[in-house]
């Protein structure tokens, strides 16, 4: 599903460059979850930025389910994407003048899709997350938890080949984060392919695959055995 | 620009944020708004500069006779000219196209004038339907002589209002009888007259019936004449002493007058007194424009100021449609579409609001300099086609930098 080989990206900062990641190669196949482990400042968060393509790499390649991606304009980024990439960030990311139920269609508005499909669509996704009696609740309505599975929704609305999670429990509480972890779980056992950064060791186990970045460079990558997050509900 | 889907998304972006679209509405709208009022009080103040200043058409050209100063052809210095029909005629025929308005007169200057017990000495004048508007004489009551009244020789009568006070006081004068020289004339109608109440002490009679009540033939006393308005001074003035001098020539051969008798006909050119109103005028339209230009300008820097705002404002918005899946251009033509629509409601608001204030409050207006302000439609429309196809342009600038904006900058937590 993924392919990386010898993945560079350095920043410039005032005179100095920064040199952020080192030669990263490594590959998900499809229906894997993976997290992406390492302190702070050790490209973790770059990595995704490529991965999602909201950052271009310097050097090496990437490969997206078949596609190489390389050299995009803003258009063809764009429609990537929609087409292949449903994000879930920390801060949730959501519109607050919208409600929970137009927050998921937004993806499916970009694709085109007419209206009325549009809200059925994002109305089963919603239900899938549990939050169908809230759909016409405005994200300040929300907790924290809800929030994020508005977002989980949004992300599977567009049906995208991989789902990239940035630090997606980072701003909720552990028993919160454990639902979300099992949503995740649940989604993943359907055979979507999964990514998620963390620095939290718990949230990694709950994962099948464990990648660990320290300095720009991948130190350590294992298969695990995953354990289920229902059972610390 | 009309897909129904983009329509159904601005409506709901506007829905939801309330206080933004109504404060860029409501900026744009007063906008207009003075803009509107601005332009109508220009033409208030034109209004009222023209009424103060003119008593009788600004550009109208009199001819009355004199007597030779030089003898010609056989002819004895010292003669008296007579002015008649014919002459008028000649004139007429010969600048047909030049010509606006046109009348010959022929008054007495103290008639006998009376209704019932009531009489006074007023100046009886016989002319023809134009010289109600060489005159701007305005009629408050009835009508003026037309063209019928003349050919048939009526004995029919528009009196000036101070005339009516006289004779008629209180009561309505119209289909009544004043005695004129010993004969009934029918009142047809009252006029006003800018030039006040010395002019509104005449009586004016179709001309044909003058000449024959009053004994005078074909002689006439005085033609006046006046020309199409024109753009600026200058080319009014150059007109207008293009006409003035055929007529004379043709006028002088016609009489046999020496061409360089100088007091045979006297030829006075109003449009030589007026030049203070046209360089006023004039001034005045250049300071009013520069003022709307001004004010227009504000309103253009105040809504891209707005749309800079708005796309600050919605930076992270931004970045995470953009995360979606929103392509750039669909950045520039939401932000456009939400811009252009807000403005052109609300430009309209403003203007239907400023264009009805002066529709209602204009005509009460009469102040010394202003009076009954009004606008031309077309100028405020095309101001507002003028304010939205700037604010588009003005609004285009934010939106390319909305669009350009890194979803990944826009994402990042604060």
């Amino acid at each position: 599903m993924i392919e990386i080989k010898n993945l560079h990206k350095s920043y410039k900062m005032g005179k100095n460059s920064l040199h952020v990641l080192k030669g990263i190669n490594f590959n998900v196949e499809e229906g894997e979850l993976v997290s992406i482990m390492g302190s702070s400042g050790s490209g973790k968060s770059t990595l995704l930025n490529i991965l999602g393509m909201l950052d271009e790499a310097d050097e090496g390649s990437y490969t997206l389910d078949g596609v190489p991606i390389k050299n995009l304009n803003e258009k063809l980024a764009a429609q990537y994407r929609n087409k292949f990439l449903g994000f879930i960030f920390q801060s949730f990311n959501l519109i607050n003048y919208k409600s929970a139920l137009d927050n998921v269609a937004l993806p499916l508005y970009y694709q085109g899709v007419n209206r009325s499909e549009r809200m059925e669509r994002s109305m089963a996704y919603l239900e899938k997350v549990g939050l169908a009696a809230w759909a016409h609740h405005k994200p300040n309505e929300l907790s924290g938890g809800q929030k994020q599975r508005v977002a989980i929704a949004r992300a599977l609305a567009s049906d995208p080949k991989v789902l990239l999670a940035d630090e997606l429990t980072g701003a909720l509480d552990s028993k919160t984060s454990y639902e979300i972890m099992d949503l995740i779980q649940q989604i993943n056992d359907e055979g979507r392919t999964i990514l998620v950064v963390t620095h939290e060791e718990d949230i990694a186990q709950m994962s099948k695959r464990i990648v660990n970045l320290k300095d720009g460079v991948i130190i350590d990558d294992r298969k695990i055995t995953q354990v289920r997050a229902i059972q610390n509900v | 620009m009309f897909s129904l889907e983009r329509w159904q998304e601005v409506f709901e972006t506007i829905s939801k944020n309330k206080l933004r679209t109504f404060l860029t509405g409501f900026s744009v709208a007063s906008g207009i708004f003075i803009l509107v009022i601005l332009l109508g009080v220009s033409v208030g103040f034109q209004n009222g500069i023209e009424s103060q200043f003119q008593n009788d058409a600004e550009n109208i050209i009199n001819v009355y006779p004199g007597r030779t100063a030089l003898s010609y052809e056989g002819f004895n210095k010292g003669r008296r000219i007579q002015l008649r029909n014919e002459d008028y005629e000649v004139v007429t025929e010969n600048s047909k196209q030049e010509i606006e308005f046109k009348s010959p007169t022929y008054q007495i200057y103290a008639g006998l004038i009376s209704h019932g017990n009531n009489s006074g000495n007023y100046r009886v004048e016989g002319v023809l339907p134009d010289y109600q508007y060489l005159e701007k004489a305005d009629i408050i009551e009835g009508r003026f002589i037309n063209a019928n009244d003349n050919k048939a020789k009526e004995k029919y009568a528009v009196i000036g209002n101070r005339v009516k006070k006289d004779l008629f006081e209180d009561e309505s004068p119209i289909g009544k009888y004043v005695q004129v020289s010993g004969l009934n004339f029918k009142v047809i109608g009252v006029f006003t007259d800018p030039g006040g109440e010395r002019e509104e002490t005449r009586i004016y009679v179709p001309i044909n019936t003058a000449q024959i009540v009053f004994g005078a033939g074909t002689d006439i006393r005085s033609m006046g004449f006046t020309l199409p308005k024109e753009e600026n001074y200058e080319l009014a003035l150059k007109q207008s002493n293009a006409f003035a001098a055929q007529m004379e020539r043709m006028l002088k051969t016609k009489l046999q007058i020496d061409p360089k008798d100088e007091s045979a006909l006297f030829i006075s050119n109003n449009i030589e007194n007026t030049k203070e109103i046209y360089v006023l005028i004039s001034a005045m339209q250049i300071f009013f424009w520069g003022v709307g230009i001004a004010t227009l300008l504000a309103g253009i820097i105040g809504v891209s100021n707005i749309m800079l705002i708005i796309v600050k404002e919605r930076t992270k918005e931004i970045g995470i449609r953009k995360a979606l899946g929103a392509e750039p251009l669909s950045i520039v033509g939401m932000i456009l579409h939400e811009s252009i629509f807000v403005t052109a409601i609300s430009g309209l608001f403003g203007l239907i609001f400023g264009l009805v204030l002066l529709e209602i409050v204009g005509p009460y207006i009469e102040l010394d300099f202003i009076k009954n302000p009004s606008v031309n439609f077309n100028i405020a429309v095309s101001t507002l086609l003028l304010l939205i196809a700037a604010g588009a342009i003005a609004g285009f600038f934010p939106a390319w930098r909305g669009a350009r904006i890194k979803p990944i900058d826009a994402l990042r937590d604060e």
